[in-house]
């Protein structure tokens, strides 16, 4: 990493009109951006790969993924035209892999909101860099989640007053006491508070593309997401407070969204899912996760756009940070769930989780185990935090195990029911295994689109934390 | 036609701004306002913004939400169609508050949003500014003063030489042509 001492980032910032500066004691620590950069270089870094033309190698990524998700489409259209019988649920294993898959994006979708509204409530300045991504991340895992429950219905076109309260010629109304309907809210209002807080974070940067577009098709539609921002200071005092009232409502909704996703489990009466511990557990399994998802992507991005000056080894070390402490509640909440189990003296309970860790499907459990609790441990190590190919390739065993969790909570506590005649197994078809895909494929061809055509810092959120972008008096 | 928008000009380093803020506002304008391609902390003091209503709005976009959340449930299962499912009560407070929760947030976001974006005069496809090559240069690397030409205090000299004893750069007069 090169070195960056207090006089080169004093001169950069001698510019015309300027007067010496002062070094601010937070410069001191290691900085958020590599090398100098003034405001116009992130304006031209971010702004190059919107305004460039896009790459073979997008194009042939962009290709496979989007394949992908075509496939899916087609399964889902299989499915829908032919009946769920083609998924492999069926008694006594209901619930399985669709809603595996909804809960496994749903909480991708975390991380996103926990670092627009959550480390921007705590001041985090890092959080900057990587925000805009996240937050994209965010919007396209939850599109994912929705498929599923949307498809279970069988009947989608119906679905519209079996899940919302639309008067309709029965007279009935949706059941408000149910869990699954607070689901529905739930995830329906991450998703639009989500893509608001998306969209106003986007604005000021497309007033930037926009002031600079030369292709014709950019300008109009720059202009007219840009919403006419001006860019002035009475604007950005009311920009500025709507920011922090979406922080500060997203932060209790985002720790809201997966408790109520928990309680589709808790509130029932199965043994493995009737536990008090679900709701935190679940929103820090969602955070791991999330985190996991946004290591993965941000590690590939910053390489393939040019941003290592801006999101720097700093940024992935604070986020395999984070990924260690959620992934430590999440092995917590994995012994509570066990001690629990034996000190409750339920048998039922207590034959759930020793068949869970030795019946027919503990290798998916010790799969999760080894993905979210053992292997994360690396990153005691600061040289393994700093080492992108391998907090990568953790990254990706957080996938795959966050994955596996849902998959065990579910499978495992319903396929041994309470009476042995009615035990059985869970294996999916390759619609099912089509469907998940696709939706892998979906998620990533919209974040390829993103990535390409939207800007992937936020512009304006880097430039007020370069060195020196504030003013030194009436502040602190 | 030409219409005089104003007198714009360029600052580059923020402290700068802060106290030609402070000096313009003690001059008297009150239609002035400086473009900036992110927040400059301390700008809202120094130019005396007063505080926005916006928290108001979104207090009554919660307040709506949460009374239009109690009321759905209670009324769709307690007055309209009462059906007993699984013995439990037509209506409690207990299993209404995640809902009553979801939509006290999303209708507070709306109203937070909406009211940003309305107090602030937007969507407008059209600024005054926008033939300014410093207008430009505001959502890069700038920080761009405006005095409005409707400003009572404006006058096309003693402006542009207050602009400049404060230290602005390149100050010139804009136009805008006006349908």
């Amino acid at each position: 990493m090169r070195t960056v001492t207090d006089k080169h980032r004093q001169d950069s910032w001698n510019i015309e009109g300027g007067g010496a500066l002062a070094v601010d004691p937070h410069d001191l620590r290691e900085p958020l951006v590599e090398g100098t950069p003034k405001p116009a270089d992130v304006t031209e870094t971010v702004s190059r790969v919107v305004e460039s033309k896009p790459t073979r190698l997008w194009y042939a990524t962009v290709t496979v993924t989007g394949a992908l998700a075509g496939w899916g489409i087609l399964t889902i259209l299989y499915t829908v035209f032919t009946g769920i019988g083609v998924w492999g649920n069926n008694q006594p294993v209901g619930w399985a892999w669709d809603i595996t898959n909804f809960v496994f994006w749903i909480g991708i979708g975390h991380a996103g909101t926990l670092i627009s509204a959550i480390l921007f409530l705590f001041r985090q300045k890092w959080r900057t860099a990587i925000n805009r991504a996240a937050e994209a991340m965010t919007i396209f895992a939850v599109i994912c989640a929705l498929i599923f429950p949307i498809i279970h219905t069988g009947r989608p076109w119906v679905a519209v007053y079996w899940l919302l309260p639309l008067p309709n010629q029965m007279e009935m109304w949706v059941n408000f006491r149910s869990p699954l309907l607070w689901d529905v809210f739930a995830v329906s209002t991450y998703f639009a508070v989500s893509a608001m807080f998306w969209f106003v974070g986007l604005v000021p940067d497309f007033a930037t593309l926009r002031n600079r577009a030369k292709n014709k098709i950019a300008r109009i539609a720059f202009t007219f997401f840009s919403m006419g921002w001006t860019g002035a200071n009475r604007h950005w005092h009311r920009y500025e407070k709507a920011y922090l009232i979406l922080a500060g409502i997203s932060t209790p909704l985002v720790l809201s969204v997966h408790t109520i996703v928990s309680f589709d489990f808790a509130v029932s009466v199965i043994p493995g899912w009737h536990t008090t511990i679900f709701p935190p557990y679940f929103v820090a399994g969602a955070i791991f996760s999330g985190f996991g998802m946004v290591l993965t992507l941000m590690i590939l991005a910053r390489k393939l756009l040019n941003l290592e000056q801006f999101i720097t080894v700093k940024h992935i070390e604070n986020m395999s940070k984070v990924l260690m402490a959620t992934g430590l509640m999440v092995g917590y909440a994995y012994g509570i769930e066990f001690f629990i189990a034996w000190y409750s003296g339920n048998p039922y309970e207590r034959f759930v989780f020793i068949n869970r860790a030795f019946g027919p499907y503990s290798w998916a459990y010790w799969t999760m185990v080894s993905c979210n609790v053992f292997i994360p441990q690396l990153f005691w190590f600061r040289g393994i935090r700093r080492n992108l190919l391998i907090t990568w390739i953790i990254s990706i065993f957080v996938n795959i195990g966050m994955w596996f969790e849902r998959f065990v909570i579910i499978v495992t506590s319903l396929h041994r029911d309470f009476l042995p005649s009615s035990w059985g197994m869970f294996t999916p078809t390759w619609v099912d295994v089509s469907i998940f895909a696709g939706t892998v494929g979906l998620f990533l061809t919209l974040f390829l689109v993103f990535a390409k055509y939207l800007p992937v810092l936020a512009i304006s959120e880097v430039k007020g934390i370069l060195p020196g972008a504030q003013p030194k008096h009436g502040h602190h | 036609m030409k219409k005089t928008a104003g007198i714009s000009g360029i600052f580059q380093d923020p402290d700068r701004v802060l106290a030609a803020a402070a000096e313009i506002r003690r001059a008297g304008y009150q239609r002035f306002d400086f473009h900036t391609p992110y927040p400059l902390h301390g700008l809202d003091q120094a130019m005396g913004i007063k505080r926005t209503v916006l928290p108001w709005i979104s207090l009554a976009g919660g307040i709506v939400g949460g009374a239009v959340a109690l009321h759905l449930q209670w009324w769709t299962g307690a007055v309209d169609y009462p059906l007993v499912i699984g013995g439990k009560p037509f209506f409690a407070f207990e299993p209404s508050i995640p809902i009553t929760f979801e939509l006290t947030v999303l209708l507070t976001a709306i109203a937070t949003v909406v009211g940003m974006f309305a107090l602030n005069g937007l969507p407008k496809w059209f600024s005054k500014w926008q033939n300014d090559p410093h207008f430009r240069r505001s959502m890069d690397d700038a920080f761009v003063v405006t005095v409005d030409a409707e400003d009572p205090l404006y006058h096309a000299e003693k402006t542009r030489s207050l602009l400049e004893s404060l230290g602005a750069e390149q100050v010139r007069t804009v136009d805008y042509d006006e349908e």
